[in-house]
């Protein structure tokens, strides 16, 4: 049983974020674009060019070992130019159980990002899902196409310039509560 | 764990020869005997499954994109469809996820009251997969005996929230109500009977020998396997890998209680079964110790900007009133952040990932659904075995269609 009181907790989350966030620095220099603790989560932003060898180093490396990839997602922020558009990864070290999230910003021009399934097998679904949502282009991925939405869908819906309804449809106009 | 060989399905050969006629085989999207809308296109020698390719989002709902829609009490509603066995822990995971943004402490006794919810839950929802394994292998007799006590646990929600599979329980900030005197008696008549259902159809099932004949290496996943494809939950403690969120992230008050977490070895059909066995013993030790210590205190926060106020304050006090009207309008404002919580799901790591840019609505909601994610390992764990291990299989990793299509 594990008895943590939060102020242990927040003082362990901010020494694995210097801990981690020296390794990045002399691994990476000025890739590591940005470094913060957001809640209880140590969040470090990457450039794009790096984020698969900061993926592979996190994973591999025998002091980090965040071997297990919980989960990833993009996000869209329209209003944010070269930094548009937005991919996250968050890694579990099960060995130490600590959790960090990786992050890098990339604008519509240049969505095109390595995949992250020759490190675990488990990321093909995930970037799938991603692709079909935001359409991240995953260079290398063995079979990248939609998952949840249909194949003929010609648009990522959750960019955020899609309204919630199905956008290729003109039959539903609502002016009370927008559609 | 490491010295495993990285073992996942093949118990025949899945080379595929130019001599041989394969047959395709279309099970699902809607079969009997997958319990839900699931496509598995397979390619089969005789009986042998040489090559399978899934096909998801039959019930796909949007919902990411409905909760960038939706203002934060609204949401939980959605949490209900996800896995929708075990609803509660959908719904008080995503209400600790607004908690950890907006930064409520919430009571112990809530934090109590939410164990024993979320631990019947996960008793209901383990009495699902694991009865519907006992029916995949023939025996119905143990599914019609231990089926009763899932309504037991849904007699107690209807009780406490009203509802019986799609709960909405709970508030954020809290439960809805404190438990009721009926709630607590048909709560200590579970805890009094249920034992002896489960011990009844454990007899049944567990050392029979049809049933371990069939689910002993039947679809099995090593633990390297599994850690690659990021199981969690029961599938990867089948496996040998002990990591549950409740113990290695303790959230409301897991910490207090004492209970074990139960591993397999072989990751198979029969590892999944006994570790969703064992871990329906561990809930009722947690429930019985909730129960037990059950401290004194609300049963939520002093959150009045999210907590709906009694009703009869919002008939006589003014600020009750415009709180009600707030929060059903959906007008509250919360602070911009980015929070990732998670809960030990019926399933497995279930997650919320949260960004709020202070407006009524999540910015961005990203929900980490178990189910979604071990599923993709399916096709390689059915490949070399015989269709009806492929049915099996599938049941015994608890595939949610509403988790996995979200």
């Amino acid at each position: 049983m594990h008895h943590r009181t939060a102020s242990q907790n927040s003082e362990k989350i901010t020494y694995l974020f210097e801990e981690v966030n020296t390794a990045l620095k002399t691994k990476f220099g000025a890739d590591l674009l940005n470094a913060q603790i957001d809640y209880d989560f140590p969040v470090f932003e990457v450039s794009k060019s790096a984020v698969h060898d900061v993926l592979e180093f996190l994973k591999n490396d025998q002091a980090m070992v965040f071997s297990f990839l919980t989960t990833m997602c993009g996000s869209h922020f329209p209003e944010q130019g070269e930094r548009e558009f937005m991919l996250m990864y968050q890694l579990h070290s099960l060995e130490k159980n600590q959790r960090i999230r990786i992050k890098t910003f990339m604008s519509i021009k240049d969505i095109e990002v390595p995949t992250a399934t020759d490190l675990w097998k488990g990321a093909n679904w995930m970037e799938r899902e991603t692709f079909d949502f935001y359409g991240f282009r995953f260079k290398g991925h063995p079979n990248l196409k939609r998952i949840l939405n249909m194949d003929e869908m010609n648009y990522h819906p959750l960019r955020k310039q899609y309204p919630l309804e199905d956008g290729s449809r003109d039959d539903k106009a609502d002016n009370y509560f927008g559609r | 764990m490491s010295n495993q060989e990285n073992k996942i399905g093949q118990a025949f050969s899945t080379e595929i020869s130019e001599q041989k006629d394969y047959s395709i085989l279309n099970l699902g999207p809607t079969h009997p005997a997958t319990h839900g809308i699931f496509q598995n296109v397979l390619t089969m020698d005789g009986e042998i499954i040489v090559r399978a390719e899934s096909t998801i989002g039959y019930i796909h709902r949007a919902f990411e994109k409905l909760a960038e829609r939706r203002p934060y009490n609204q949401i939980t509603p959605i949490t209900d469809r996800l896995n929708y066995c075990s609803s509660p822990i959908n719904n008080i995971g995503w209400h600790m996820t607004v908690e950890k943004l907006i930064g409520c402490e919430i009571p112990k006794r809530a934090q109590y009251m939410r164990v024993i919810i979320m631990e019947l839950a996960r008793i209901a929802d383990h009495i699902v997969c694991d009865t519907v394994i006992a029916v995949d292998t023939g025996a119905l007799t143990g599914f019609t005996y231990l089926f009763q006590w899932r309504e037991k646990i849904y007699e107690i929600f209807e009780e406490i929230c009203g509802a019986r599979l799609t709960t909405n329980i709970g508030r954020i900030g809290g439960i809805e109500r404190d438990f009721s005197p009926t709630a607590w008696s048909r709560l200590d008549s579970f805890l009094k009977e249920f034992p002896k259902g489960l011990s009844e159809f454990q007899s049944l099932v567990e050392r029979n020998r049809i049933f371990m004949d069939r689910t002993v290496n039947c679809g099995p996943i090593s633990a390297e396997m599994a850690l690659q494809y990021s199981f969690t939950g029961p599938n990867l403690r089948a496996a040998g890998v002990d990591y549950d969120v409740r113990v290695m992230n303790p959230y409301s008050s897991y910490q207090d209680f004492e209970f074990n977490i139960p591993v397999g070895t072989s990751g198979d059909t029969y590892d999944r079964f006994m570790v969703r066995m064992a871990e329906m013993w561990e809930s009722v030790k947690i429930i019985n110790q909730a129960v037990k210590n059950m401290p004194d205190g609300s049963f939520h926060a002093d959150v009045p900007e999210f907590y709906l106020p009694a009703k009869e304050d919002v008939y006589s006090k003014m600020e009750a009133l415009i709180y009600h009207f707030k929060i059903v309008m959906g007008e509250t404002d919360v602070p911009v952040g980015e929070v990732y919580h998670s809960v030990e799901g019926g399933n497995g790591e279930l997650g919320y990932y949260l960004i709020s840019d202070g407006g009524r609505n999540p910015y961005r909601l990203h929900m980490r659904r178990p189910c979604f994610i071990y599923y993709q390992a399916y096709t390689e764990m059915i490949k070399g075995s015989m269709l009806s291990d492929a049915i099996l299989t599938m049941s015994s990793m608890n595939v949610i269609a509403g988790e996995l299509d979200a």
